[in-house]
């Protein structure tokens, strides 16, 4: 089985008036292609910083972190913004689309950085917003539509440039419990369907949906369960 | 991606119009500022050059010392001009001098049937045409032959030409009236304008020299002219022609070394130069002003900009996240500047170009509006779009992704 991400003995540390402050210490995870985990800890614990540092948007003070074979612990800005574009989807807590745009430009915006030609940019998110269940709501603008319908169409713009691997940080975190189930439910037929996904929560019945729990105390990794084995591509 | 770009700094400017017509009305009046002042200023130079084009090419004027003016015993004892028609006659035999016109004038009332006209006479010799590049568009010159016997001949201006006869009756043939005395329209002269002084120099009458001297203007100036207009036959002889002339004179009005000429030479290629100088020297003043304005616009842009990317700090993370490399995050704000300063040109240009039109229309000034003028604004509108534009967008494209995606 292939390892989408390698992490070995990665520390990360912040700089603050009163010195080094270290948030992550010796951390090793491995997490293969197709598997589904839930990080979880308390505020604090360096989940939110180990994310940031998955997602290609902040930088390991040292230690390795291969993703999909690649060192991407070395990369310069505008390689990672490549890694980002190519490689991961995003979903974050509070759906980050753009007020200005209609869902469609919105799901087809990491394809304007990719470089593809509008037509094809068009069609492609047409097709994932029918696949989260927004055909109908191409032309609307993300204030137009409930906050679950918003994170379908972040769900779907994660997807467009088909990731590797999809981060998904408190992705129910402002969502009411009905729409997190939807949420979540779409999440399980995504990996399903052969994506890796890893999820940031602090809520257990949203991690209970994973196969795997990853639980960060005090910046080093205090807990690593399997409670599904990972799901192989239907 | 590039038109994908603009539409999106489209969609930024729609998304706030308000802001971005006031933004884009500093550009606006920056623009139109430079484009109506630099069309007033070249219009000047351009009435300048005209009537520098019109006095005629490389020439000196020699002028009678007025009394009082000179301090010669001549001048002193208050016996008129100095100059005759044997000092021309004298010049004329100089080196690199290619054309000398003596003449005389003075203001007279012309009459012609019931129209009267008060205008300038002036009594000269054929080569007076010629030095000043003075052609007749109806009619022909008198000759030396008309000098020699005093004939009651006459060239008009355009100016007379029109009072006296309006636009229905052919002058030539006609007799006109000059002080009483009975003269034949020989001629019309081409159209000159105004001189530097403002004075319209088709506002004339030329006859011969002979017939002013002795038949309208009475026996003070029956021998002796009031300037000699002389020519050289280059730009560069010139000085030199000037200094010949002036020891000539000196020479022949026996007048001793340390005391002053009863007569002055005037440079009027110099005194053009200073003039087209001068209007130059405006017209780079009214430039310079307006440019300030431009400067203002530019600033009033870096300052949205700067508010812009203020507020957009969290679209800016979002667009780092999903993969927006720094410098497609500086393109697109670059971008926008550059659209809101390019389209306030192009308005700024039309209302500018508007403005110089109603100038003319109000003042009758010349005004010239070049494409340079316009390609210039242009060119600089742009430049202070990507001037203004670049340091805002270089502070959103150096954003730190988490900390933009954290920003409320």
């Amino acid at each position: 089985m292939q390892n989408v991400i390698v992490v070995r003995n990665l520390f990360k540390d912040y700089v603050t008036a009163a010195g080094l402050f270290p948030v992550l210490k010796e951390v090793e995870l491995q997490i293969d292609k197709g598997d589904y985990v839930a990080i979880m800890g308390p505020s604090g614990s360096g989940k939110s910083t180990f994310m940031n540092i998955l997602g290609c948007l902040d930088k390991p003070s040292s230690g390795e972190y291969i993703l999909d074979g690649h060192h991407v612990d070395k990369l310069e800005s505008d390689d990672l913004a490549k890694v980002r574009n190519q490689t991961i989807g995003f979903v974050f807590q509070g759906f980050n689309l753009l007020s200005r745009s209609n869902l469609l430009d919105n799901v087809a915006l990491p394809l304007v950085y990719t470089g593809v030609e509008k037509e094809e940019r068009h069609a492609r998110a047409r097709q994932l917003l029918e696949k989260v269940g927004l055909g109908k709501h191409v032309d609307s603008r993300p204030n137009q539509i409930s906050g679950g319908q918003q994170q379908r169409v972040a769900i779907a713009r994660a997807l467009i440039n088909n990731p590797r691997l999809l981060l998904a940080d408190e992705p129910t975190g402002n969502l009411d419990s009905k729409t997190s189930e939807e949420i979540m439910e779409l999440f399980g037929n995504l990996n399903r369907e052969g994506i890796t996904i890893v999820v940031v929560t602090h809520e257990l019945d949203i991690a209970a949906h994973a196969s795997r729990q990853v639980r960060f105390l005090d910046g080093r990794i205090v807990e690593d369960v399997r409670t599904h084995p990972i799901s192989e591509p239907v | 991606m590039f038109s994908a770009m603009l539409g999106e700094a489209w969609h930024a400017m729609g998304a706030n119009r308000l802001r971005t017509f006031l933004t884009m009305l500093g550009m606006v009046i920056g623009v139109g500022a430079v484009v109506l002042m630099m069309a007033v200023g070249q219009g000047a130079q351009y009435s300048v050059a005209q009537s520098i084009s019109s006095m005629g090419s490389n020439l000196l004027i020699v002028l009678s010392a007025p009394p009082g003016m000179g301090g010669s015993a001549r001048s002193a004892s208050g016996s008129g001009p100095s100059l005759t028609i044997n000092d021309s006659e004298a010049i004329a035999e100089l080196d690199n001098v290619s054309g000398v016109a003596p003449s005389t004038n003075s203001s007279a009332q012309v009459i012609y049937g019931s129209n009267n006209w008060n205008t300038s006479v002036i009594g000269t010799t054929p080569s007076y045409l010629d030095v000043r590049s003075w052609n007749l568009v109806e009619g022909y010159a008198f000759s030396d032959s008309d000098i020699r016997s005093a004939t009651r001949v006459a060239l008009i201006g355009q100016t007379v030409a029109k009072n006296l006869f309006g636009d229905d009756i052919d002058p030539i043939g006609k007799t006109i009236r000059i002080k009483q005395s009975p003269f034949v329209v020989l001629g019309v002269l081409d159209r000159k304008g105004q001189n530097l002084d403002g004075r319209d120099q088709d506002d004339t009458i030329i006859v011969p020299l002979t017939t002013a001297q002795r038949k309208l203007f009475g026996s003070q100036f029956s021998t002796t002219v009031r300037m000699i207009m002389v020519q050289a036959d280059s730009a560069k002889a010139l000085p030199f022609v000037e200094q010949d002339v002036n020891s000539l004179l000196r020479q022949r009005h026996r007048i001793r070394e340390g005391s002053d000429s009863d007569f002055f030479v005037r440079n009027l290629t110099a005194l053009a130069d200073s003039a087209a100088e001068t209007t130059k020297t405006m017209s780079l003043l009214l430039g310079a002003i307006a440019s300030v304005s431009l400067l203002v616009g530019g600033i009033g842009i870096m300052n949205i900009m700067l508010v812009s990317v203020t507020e957009r700090t969290r679209e800016i993370g979002i667009r780092m996240a999903i993969g927006a490399r720094e410098r497609d995050i500086l393109m697109q704000f670059l971008l926008e500047a550059i659209v809101i300063s390019i389209i306030g040109c192009l308005i700024g240009i039309v209302i500018g170009v508007g403005g110089a039109l109603l100038v003319n229309m109000l003042t009758q000034a010349a005004v010239v509006i070049s494409g340079d003028s316009i390609m210039i604004a242009f060119g600089v509108a742009a430049s202070v779009g990507v001037f203004f534009g670049f340091y805002p967008a270089r502070m959103a494209a150096r954003l730190n992704p988490i900390e933009a995606l954290r920003y409320q």
